[in-house]
């Protein structure tokens, strides 16, 4: 079955951008859903399509040789910056940093797409995802950020952990918070724009956001949370991109489809683990 | 007579045009179990955010361990514990050793690990709590009183010299509010730690603490707590600002 993903070139690199992202978006995810920032990640995503509209359009119109995939890094961390910065503006509602920035992308994506004479089917694969759009350049851009991703998360782990779980307390003892905090959401903005060209710009967040969901339910403690996030990552990217490929489906539909039935398991699994403890308790 | 750990002099803060602090002079002397006590909005919680680090004073000044503050090279001597049994997400995932470890992140460092010291000084602070059965639980399986002695612990584990609580029993039932108070009575005597402790709970801190110091706006009374049980009702009426009635705690 995986016979096809080693033979062809364009299918192998995008089988192994799927194992990286497979492993450095629940990474990040785990922190983003601990923290109650989930729909950051959509508003990221946005912005990533409008910068990749934006190079598709510079190509077609100017002949600017932009490649889209960084030019929607390069707007979807400009995006993370200025949620940040709206987030400081609205105090007492820092959720409106998100509608705001999320339809801002919307919004210029519509404008570039329309300038570069609406849709076609490069533009699809970014939405939904595409088994056959990783090319070699954009595979090794991504493992650059992937082992940057796993690095900054290993040395910076305890802060991380200590910020998610009490901010308050993390700025008490002297940790540099809003520094950490901007540099983990411009991490998460190049993650956003890595996976993009495979599960596409509208289902990005849920493989961020889902393997967590289910390894929640299973985990005993947040490092072991964080190792089944990954694992569960790593199962749906690779189940979805075989059958995505030969069901002829975008990837991302099929990837996120995994993703809910494993939280689906999981959350069987959980009320089957938890009911003989109940009649144990009530004894 | 030993240094005092905090020295506040002629300290002063409003908020906007609001004073909510105006000329206080205050010392938290060294190996004391310290009440704080006074009403809401009469600056107790500025006054711990002054010692902190996290504001500065608009007049005055203020010297931590014998020295003007230098905010993060002595934080690590402060520990503190906030109403966290009330407000923190009960539903984070996170076991009891991972959450005590937290109080060490600033104390390591940057781009350090936990190495076994660490981790052996991690499973005393829990087991000083008397929680080490629970060391590998996830926090949101234990109680209120539980989770409030891990972050308990989770401030004594970088062994600090002063811990600072702003009303920690909060939401925490008669029974395990008293062993509460029995724990911070051991670290203070057989640790000889300081402490500060803010609280709306007069009767059973009068039994432990060592002083008691009454804020509003100013302060009203600093003694012990022979002295703050013999004050009258015209006393509190006076510190308070309004009519007050006494009520006896005889648990």
């Amino acid at each position: 079955m995986l016979a096809d993903f080693f033979q062809y070139d364009f299918l192998r690199y995008t089988f192994l951008t799927g194992l990286l992202i497979g492993v450095i978006a629940p990474l990040l995810g785990t922190f983003i859903v601990v923290r109650r920032l989930s729909l950051i990640a959509d508003a990221l995503s946005h912005v990533t399509l409008a910068g990749i509209a934006f190079g598709l359009m510079a190509e077609k119109k100017f002949g600017l040789m932009l490649p889209p995939l960084y030019s929607g890094m390069v707007f979807s961390v400009i995006g993370s910056v200025l949620i940040e910065k709206l987030r400081s503006v609205y105090k007492a509602f820092q959720e409106l940093a998100i509608p705001i920035i999320l339809s801002a992308g919307v919004g210029l994506s519509v404008i570039f797409i329309s300038i570069a004479d609406g849709f076609n089917t490069d533009l699809f694969n970014y939405l939904f995802g595409s088994v056959s759009a990783v090319s070699q350049n954009d595979f090794l851009m991504i493992l650059g950020i992937s082992v940057f991703v796993v690095l900054v998360v290993v040395f910076l782990y305890k802060e991380l952990f200590t910020l998610s779980f009490d901010e308050e307390h993390a700025t008490i003892s002297g940790l540099h918070s809003k520094q950490i905090h901007l540099l983990f959401i411009v991490l998460t903005a190049l993650v956003i724009a890595a996976s993009i060209r495979i599960v596409g710009v509208l289902l990005v967040s849920a493989l961020m956001t889902l393997p967590v969901a289910a390894s929640m339910r299973l985990a005993k403690g947040f490092k072991q949370m964080m190792l089944l996030s990954i694992l569960f990552g790593e199962l749906s990217v690779i189940l979805g991109l075989i059958s995505g490929y030969y069901l002829s489906i975008p990837p991302g539909g099929t990837i996120v489809m995994i993703s809910i039935i494993i939280l689906l398991i999981a959350i069987g699994l959980k009320r089957i683990q938890s009911k003989p403890r109940k009649v144990r308790d009530s004894v | 007579m030993t240094e005092p750990v905090v020295s506040m002099k002629n300290i002063s803060y409003s908020y906007e045009s609001k004073k909510v602090l105006d000329h206080v002079n205050f010392e938290v002397p060294q190996g004391s179990f310290m009440g704080l006590v006074g009403p809401n909005g009469g600056g107790k919680t500025t006054l711990i955010k002054l010692i902190l680090g996290l504001i500065k004073p608009d007049e005055g000044s203020i010297a931590i361990f014998n020295d003007s503050i230098n905010p993060r090279k002595d934080r690590n001597k402060i520990g503190f514990v906030s109403q966290k049994a009330n407000s923190f997400n009960k539903g984070f995932p996170a076991t009891v050793f991972e959450v005590v470890s937290s109080g060490l992140t600033a104390k390591i460092g940057y781009f350090k690990f936990l190495n076994k010291t660490y981790k052996a000084k991690i499973l005393e602070a829990i087991d000083q709590v008397g929680m080490l059965a629970f060391a590998y639980e996830n926090i949101g399986n234990l109680s209120g009183g539980q989770q409030q002695r891990i972050f308990i612990a989770r401030a004594l584990v970088s062994d600090p010299e002063l811990i600072i609580l702003d009303e920690p029993t909060v939401g925490i039932d008669y029974e395990n509010v008293k062993r509460f108070y029995e724990l911070l009575h051991r670290l203070n005597k057989e640790q000889n730690k300081t402490l500060l402790l803010v609280t709306h709970d007069t009767g059973t801190m009068t039994e432990y603490a060592t002083d008691i110091v009454c804020l509003n706006k100013e302060l009203h009374f600093h003694g012990n707590p022979e002295e703050y049980t013999s004050l009258t009702e015209k006393d509190f009426s006076q510190f308070y600002g309004h009519p007050v009635n006494l009520v006896s705690h005889n648990h």
